[in-house]
């Protein structure tokens, strides 16, 4: 298995050469079959080995980038937004003359944000069993963009170790202005506050939870159960159920279960929660409801995603490409179907080792594209047919504009 | 928004606006609230087309520095109202006494906007802080309205939203929507729909319910909507104004006054301080160098300092620094008394020949014998840089920052300015609102005579020329000593 992360110089030009699906990541950018502003404005910036960056490269045609990425041979390349000129152009015309215009909108999650709840691994670790965070996330931000938002056209990208990315390429979405990004990832961030503080969900107003996160909310009370205090035991130790405790606004309550449960600490984490649940069942009814409420925020706490800001809310920042191969790990970023997110495992993801072994023995000879011979291809089909859907819509689109 | 021939007529011409053309437009104007959706086809003098914008400029840059400053949204408010009062008076339809009063009073609001347009959009920068200033301006405003006229203009404007009607749609959202009201209301509650991305602050604060990329916005949020329309149809018009202000350049009337207006922005509006008080003690020589510890803004603190340790201050430096000293109040006869004792390396012979005459010139006794005006905060920031070995500048631009720093504590920290002070001061500086750090300073260092953060210098307005920073100080120390004879009186 140690070639499987072996992501040398060598290695990469070969899985650039006779791999990568240069054809199909065009088509998804460029929204038409033949090249447009989408495309050939569009800015790719290469990490070179050493960590070299280059920014402001474009390209007319997927032959372009092709050449170029062999050329560089970079470790991964970025996406950016499409500019009001060619990126490459970018010294030659006034600087008030360069500007970004479309861009997907773009989310990013990555598991270090989650370290403070996750009990399996820490930092860039990741495993089959901290991945539940992550499939809540993409279940809760999928279920607010498609209904509340009225997204359509989402792609989920594994990030290649400890992460995930969003791309979604609705015409509306690449039309949003970076304030409309901002509002809308202001809406979307439930956890808040640095390692200092305790609380991190403060989203009730005097009318209680805001209608966009009541969705949220019951998808996330199913997946606490199984994630927090089954698999991960989140109140296992003494300092996790102390946060557990400080999250309690009821005094009695706390010091009833402290006692209790330092001098059997080891109570699984689910019997802690139904002692807890219990206590507050036999409170009256108006500080029943507030305990109640101090429970959802610690569902959301504990399970809302945690998005990466910065990323979404400027139309300029740049975001790795799908199908790059993470340089530590040497696994693809393939593109993911989150109706099936839950059963997705991180370690199954084809390595760029494995991907050239199979292409070597590969025995089917003609005129395919390199990934089709090899596990790659059910993940570029994932592409190309959601491409498929974005195209559809933009041909429809331009038909209704047409005039006769 | 601006095609050729409606530049063409916005050429003012030679002739003053007669009642009678103002009486002919009459009703024009039906709200006081105006979207500035077309530019104004009258004729228009030189002198309106720029008073009509300074007075404008006043408020917008009173609205910026508050920003800069952290005003509360109340504050900022009251601030604001009152320059509007005081500036640009909008009567509303019912407390307009003439009709024509009130229509004269929006064409000049209307023609302010308009050629500020002009000045503000020839950079992405200036056309970035316009936006946010009208805005606020028309926040302002709109909160201020009379309810039933609000909703009238309103009604006037179209904004491609629907109403919620069907009682299908209302009822099977009604739990959502109940969540989200301000106030307790009946079901008679009037929602409309619109894309959720013309309201993104509702969507920010998760104020509104989303479905399928709609916001239901109840009728009490709907303010939201028009503000947004208005920021983005502004910028929008800006831009295309910016394309079509090429063909303007010849016109070598406006352009002047316009790029006079958007360096105006830079520094707040000049007050006019061309004389000296006329009430008040008399300045004399000795004193000056009491009154530059405790009165002077940073900039001529400087300059005095330079003078007496060099014993010399070179010509751009005298000019800022005699000036400022013949506004504040010191005669001929003292001003030549002070730089001759100030500088006193040089022979009598050398004073009298090469620096007498320029005092007295100064002064308008000499030469074409022009009363010349003590130079404003504008004209100090962007005119005549200092080179080398020049003392004369804005310190919070000409500075470096290390250099700022520390000649801010040695000047003011016998005034309770302390080092937790920079910090804000020094990020102010960044942004380039100097005006805006000189009238922190100023609030800093009087805070022990009552000024309190937000004040200003007075009434909230910012630093715009030093004789006025200075002028405030004399006057808050006079008010002060005559608070104490009183409260002495009332010991005894």
């Amino acid at each position: 298995m140690s070639d499987d992360a072996d992501t040398s110089p060598e290695v990469m030009l070969r899985f650039y050469k006779m791999l990568y699906p240069f054809q199909s990541i065009f088509t998804w950018l460029n929204h038409e079959h033949t090249p447009t502003k989408l495309f050939t404005h569009r800015e790719f910036a290469f990490t070179l080995q050493g960590d070299v960056y280059l920014r402001y490269h474009s390209f007319n045609t997927a032959e372009d980038l092709k050449k170029q990425v062999c050329t560089l041979n970079p470790t991964r390349f970025e996406i950016g937004p499409m500019y009001s000129a060619k990126p490459r152009d970018k010294k030659t015309v006034r600087s008030a003359a360069f500007s970004p215009q479309r861009r997907e909108l773009v989310f990013d999650i990555d598991m270090t944000d989650y370290d403070g709840v996750r009990t399996c691994c820490s930092a860039a670790d990741i495993c089959s069993r901290c991945w539940g965070f992550i499939a809540a996330a993409v279940k809760v931000l999928q279920s607010i963009l498609v209904e509340q938002f009225g997204f359509r056209h989402l792609l989920w990208v594994y990030s290649g170790r400890r992460g995930i990315h969003l791309w979604i390429s609705d015409p509306e979405a690449l039309d949003l202005t970076d304030d409309q990004r901002r509002a809308l990832v202001s809406a979307l961030t439930v956890v808040e506050g640095g390692k200092e503080m305790v609380k991190k969900v403060n989203v009730r107003t005097a009318k209680g939870l805001p209608p966009l996160l009541w969705d949220a909310l019951d998808t996330l009370r199913s997946a606490f159960g199984p994630l927090v205090l089954d698999d991960q035991d989140c109140f296992s130790s003494q300092e996790g159920w102390e946060t557990l405790l400080q999250l309690i606004p009821d005094r009695p309550i706390v010091e009833k279960l402290r006692n209790e449960w330092s001098q059997d600490p080891d109570r699984p984490s689910a019997q802690k929660w139904e002692e807890l649940k219990d206590l507050i069942h036999k409170k009256k009814t108006d500080v029943q409801s507030r305990l109640k409420e101090a429970l959802e925020d610690i569902v959301f706490q504990y399970t809302y995603p945690r998005i990466d800001a910065e990323v979404s809310k400027h139309r300029n920042h740049l975001l790795k490409a799908p199908f790059c191969v993470h340089p530590k790990t040497g696994r693809v970023c393939v593109p993911l179907d989150p109706n099936h997110i839950d059963r997705f495992d991180p370690r199954d993801v084809p390595t760029i080792g494995q991907l050239l072994r199979e292409l070597n023995s590969s025995t089917s000879r003609g005129e395919v594209a390199g990934w089709e011979k090899t596990s790659l291809k059910p993940y570029v089909d994932l592409l190309d047919r959601h491409t498929m859907g974005i195209l559809e819509e933009v041909r429809i689109m331009k038909r209704n504009n047409t005039t006769w | 928004m601006f095609r050729h021939s409606e530049i063409k007529n916005f050429k003012p011409q030679k002739r003053t606006l007669t009642t009678s053309e103002s009486a002919s437009t009459a009703g024009e104007y039906p709200y006081r609230l105006n979207f500035y959706e077309r530019p104004p086809l009258f004729e228009v003098t030189v002198e309106d087309f720029e008073e009509c914008a300074i007075d404008r400029l006043r408020i917008l840059a009173e609205i910026e520095s508050s920003y800069a400053r952290n005003r509360t949204w109340e504050e900022l408010k009251e601030v604001t109202g009152k320059l509007c009062r005081k500036y640009l008076h909008l009567n509303s339809n019912q407390t307009a006494i003439g009709h024509i009063n009130s229509q004269e009073q929006r064409k000049r609001d209307h023609l302010g906007h308009f050629v500020l347009r002009l000045a503000f959009c020839r950079s992405e920068e200036l056309r970035r802080r316009f936006v946010k200033a009208e805005t606020t301006l028309f926040q302002v405003r709109y909160e201020e309205d009379d309810s039933l006229e609000r909703i009238e203009f309103v009604n006037s404007l179209n904004f491609g939203w629907t109403k919620v009607t069907s009682a299908d749609e209302k009822g099977s959202l009604e739990e959502e929507l109940k969540a989200l009201q301000v106030k307790q209301s009946t079901s008679s509650d009037n929602y409309v729909k619109v894309h959720w991305t013309k309201v993104p602050d509702l969507v920010a604060k998760r104020r509104v319910f989303l479905r399928g990329g709609f916001a239901y916005v109840s009728s009490q949020e709907i303010s939201s909507i028009i503000f947004h329309e208005f920021e983005s149809r502004l910028e929008k018009a800006l831009e295309h104004t910016a394309k079509m202000l090429p063909r303007m350049d010849e016109d070598t009337r406006l352009v002047p006054i316009l790029n006079n207006l958007s360096q105006g922005f830079l520094v707040g509006i000049p007050s006019e301080w061309s004389s000296a008080p006329s009430s008040g003690d008399e300045v004399r020589a000795e004193m000056i160098d009491d009154m530059a510890k405790k009165h002077f803004p940073l900039c001529m603190r400087n300059l005095h300092e330079c003078l007496t340790r060099d014993r010399h201050l070179k010509h751009f430096g005298r000019l800022q620094y005699g000036l400022f000293l013949k506004v504040l109040g010191l005669s001929i006869d003292e001003a030549i008394h002070f730089w001759r004792k100030s500088f006193s390396n040089l022979t009598d012979d050398k004073f009298n020949k090469e620096y007498k005459y320029n005092i007295r010139h100064s002064y308008g006794l000499e030469g074409k014998r022009a009363n010349y005006p003590a130079k404003s905060c504008q004209q100090i920031l962007t005119t005549d840089k200092p080179s080398v070995g020049d003392c004369h500048g804005c310190p919070y631009r000409h500075f470096s920052p290390e250099n700022l720093q520390s000649s801010l504590l040695t000047h003011y920290s016998s005034q309770g300015l302390d080092t937790t002070d920079l910090h804000e001061i020094m990020r102010t500086v960044k942004d380039g609102h100097y005006h805006v750090a000189c009238t922190r300073v100023f609030e800093i260092t009087h805070g022990r005579k009552g000024v309190k953060k937000g004040d200003g210098i007075g009434g909230g307005e910012s630093v715009t020329h030093p004789n006025q920073y200075a002028a405030r100080s004399i006057e808050i120390e006079k008010e002060q000593s005559q608070e104490g004879t009183a409260m002495a009186v009332v010991v005894d």
